[in-house]
């Protein structure tokens, strides 16, 4: 059991460590080769319940939110049931109001935002994670899963709370620190306001997931690699460059279209928190859908908001499918 | 074990160098508390202040630790109008979604690990997509659908809609689960005599329930959290679930953030512990599995 020195990886600098990914509980299952038995119907009848109940439940709602948008379907129609087509009406309006631009443009932004904010604390919390010994490590971790685990309206009320005009504790300690202007601040007043108590709740939440998934990615790092660089004469920086980086570069790309898919479709805690408002002025796509279509009972219209912004959700994971699709294949 | 980031090789001796390194190894650890603090800070503050009394909540200086704690707001929430029928509510809705996407899940995740067919891969396709579906964005068409078979204010559609909403996770993962289980282990099952069917109840079954666990966990948060489907579907104040009910606890007890937040907490309560339990389980039960296979 003996390892020769010489036989120690090569250095890294010239050799990118050979197709990083990310271990799965499928990993390590003997796969391939050995299909004796030609399964015949069985698969499909076992995947038979599972689909069913995916087309029915997910699939006709989504046939029915595209008839729907072709529909002229206010209170009066709902009422008597009536089936009214609108052709393209909906679709023109909604393309022609300004508003939805407004909304759209606001969505992308807040996506953005958020989204960077989230990657780039997460990243650095999960390295952090990855320094610290074990006994500080296992506080964060626990600080961090109790953050994760809370249940999205818990944590609307709790920042409501936290950022109340009156005997809220954030108020309270930014006027003891000085900035005296903040005693009874009424946050959810303003815009900017607004977005930042929603942007800061879903930061809290999503570090977390980021954090801790990115940490157990640094632990599947062979040792070697930064023993190497080091004899190599690399600094920190370099083997940051070459060895950390490289290895979490597929982990950071899916993890970031999931948290763009998430954050894009954010729909309660936008809501919870001030319903869009103040005067409509925090409303992303989805609650912008929701508020036409159901608070304004412009059904027809909802729907077609509702489609535009699912044509938006599926070009974005497009391109997140085509990455899974592929790290699928290299495990089979 | 030292994290794969730490700097080796400060200059042992000089001064500067060891100032350094003790910089190096405060700075983390500083950094850290501060994170500590700030990531549990609205959870403790929650459960902090619902055990406050009044006179410590509305007052101009913060009462950090509740020194003189009551439960009268706790009292306040669980008396509150339908309280116990919307638990009833949420824990039915929760739990029947939960079981029976882990039922179709088995099947389908079996499937896709075990057997190779046309079409395969198409199918984990469609479950991936299916993974992200906008349901917050579908509500009005959902809606409609339930509207036009009658259903409003029911718990039926609800179930049945959270069911697919978790299904396809619930599937995606079981799938890891069932492929990590050796293959040996099966056939050499089958040929000590056991069908295909008693192969999988005795052998694979008790290996997979680590992993049926960890898989309930996200589906048991997801539906338990729901919120604008049955913001949409159910306006009868006995039809509704928790998350409706707290969304809207603060309106209904104006300013009374005592109460509000011990519904939160009450809400929250079995969802943390949940987490904090499964978490560990489920990740030692798939090593142990791991290793055992």
């Amino acid at each position: 059991m003996s390892v020769r020195t010489h036989d120690a990886p090569p250095p890294v600098r010239s050799t990118p460590p050979t197709r990083p990914r990310r271990p799965r509980p499928g990993d390590g299952a003997p796969h391939g080769g050995r299909e004796r038995r030609s399964a015949g119907g069985l698969p499909y009848l076992l995947l038979l319940p599972a689909l069913a109940a995916t087309a029915v439940l997910l699939g006709w709602p989504l046939v029915m939110n595209g008839l729907l948008s072709f529909q002229n379907l206010n209170m009066t129609q709902l009422i008597q049931h009536v089936t009214e087509w609108a052709g393209t009406d909906n679709y023109r309006d909604t393309l022609g109001s300004e508003d939805f631009w407004r909304v759209t443009l606001r969505s992308v932004l807040f996506t953005a935002v958020n989204v960077a904010l989230i990657m780039l604390f997460g990243t650095l919390t999960g390295l952090l994670l990855a320094r610290l010994g074990p006994r500080m490590r296992l506080l964060l971790c626990a600080g961090l899963v109790l953050a994760w685990a809370m249940p999205v309206i818990a944590a609307t009320t709790v920042y409501q709370w936290l950022f109340a005009q009156r005997f809220g504790v954030v108020n309270w300690v930014l006027d003891a620190v000085g900035f005296h202007s903040m005693a009874g601040f009424n946050w959810t007043g303003g815009q900017m306001s607004t977005f930042f108590v929603i942007s800061l709740l879903i930061v809290w939440t999503s570090v977390p997931f980021v954090a801790i998934n990115l940490y157990a990615a640094t632990t599947t790092i062979p040792k070697e690699l930064y023993e190497a660089a080091s004899l190599d004469g690399a600094s920190a920086a370099q083997s940051f460059a070459t060895v950390t980086l490289p290895f979490l570069r597929p982990f950071l790309l899916v993890t970031t279209f999931l948290e763009v898919i998430w954050i894009f479709k954010a729909f309660p805690h936008i809501f919870a928190v001030n319903e869009g408002g103040p005067d409509r002025l925090t409303e992303t796509l989805p609650v912008y859908a929701f508020v036409e279509g159901v608070g304004n009972q412009h059904y027809g219209m909802g729907a077609a908001i509702s489609v535009l912004t699912i044509l938006i959700l599926l070009a974005l994971m497009s391109y997140y499918l085509r990455i899974a699709m592929r790290q699928e294949e290299d495990e089979k | 074990m030292k994290g794969p980031l730490t700097r080796r090789g400060g200059r042992p001796g000089s001064r500067p160098g060891s100032r350094a390194r003790t910089w190096a190894r405060v700075w983390p650890n500083a950094t850290a508390l501060v994170l500590f603090a700030g990531f549990v800070f609205p959870v403790y503050w929650m459960f902090s202040t619902a055990f406050k009394p009044d006179s410590d909540i509305v007052t101009d200086s913060p009462v950090w630790f509740p020194s003189r704690p009551t439960l009268e707001h706790f009292a306040t929430a669980v008396q509150a109008e339908n309280f116990w029928t919307l638990v009833r509510n949420s824990v039915t809705v929760t739990l029947v979604a939960v079981g029976l996407a882990l039922l179709i899940a088995l099947f389908a995740a079996f499937a896709l690990a075990r057997m190779r067919f046309a079409g395969r891969r198409s199918i984990v396709l469609v479950f991936m997509v299916a993974q992200m579906a906008p349901w917050e964005v579908m509500v009005i068409a959902i809606y409609m659908t339930v509207r036009d078979a009658d259903m409003l204010n029911s718990l039926v559609p609800l179930t049945l809609f959270y069911t697919v909403m978790v299904l396809p996770l619930t599937i995606l993962t079981l799938r890891g689960y069932v492929a990590a289980v050796p293959k040996e282990l099966e056939e050499s099952a089958m040929v000590d005599g056991c069908g295909r069917t008693q192969a999988f109840r005795r052998v694979i079954f008790p290996l997979l329930a680590p992993g049926v666990m960890a898989t309930s966990l996200f589906g048991f948060i997801t539906a338990w959290n729901e919120f604008p489907m049955v913001l949409i579907l159910n306006k009868d104040a006995q039809a509704q679930t928790l998350p409706l009910w707290l969304s809207g606890f603060q309106t209904a007890f104006g300013d009374d953030w005592g109460a509000t937040m011990a519904a939160a907490s009450l809400f929250a309560l079995p969802i943390l512990l949940l987490f904090l339990y499964l978490q560990r389980k489920a990740v030692s039960g798939l090593t142990a599995g791991a290793v055992k296979g």
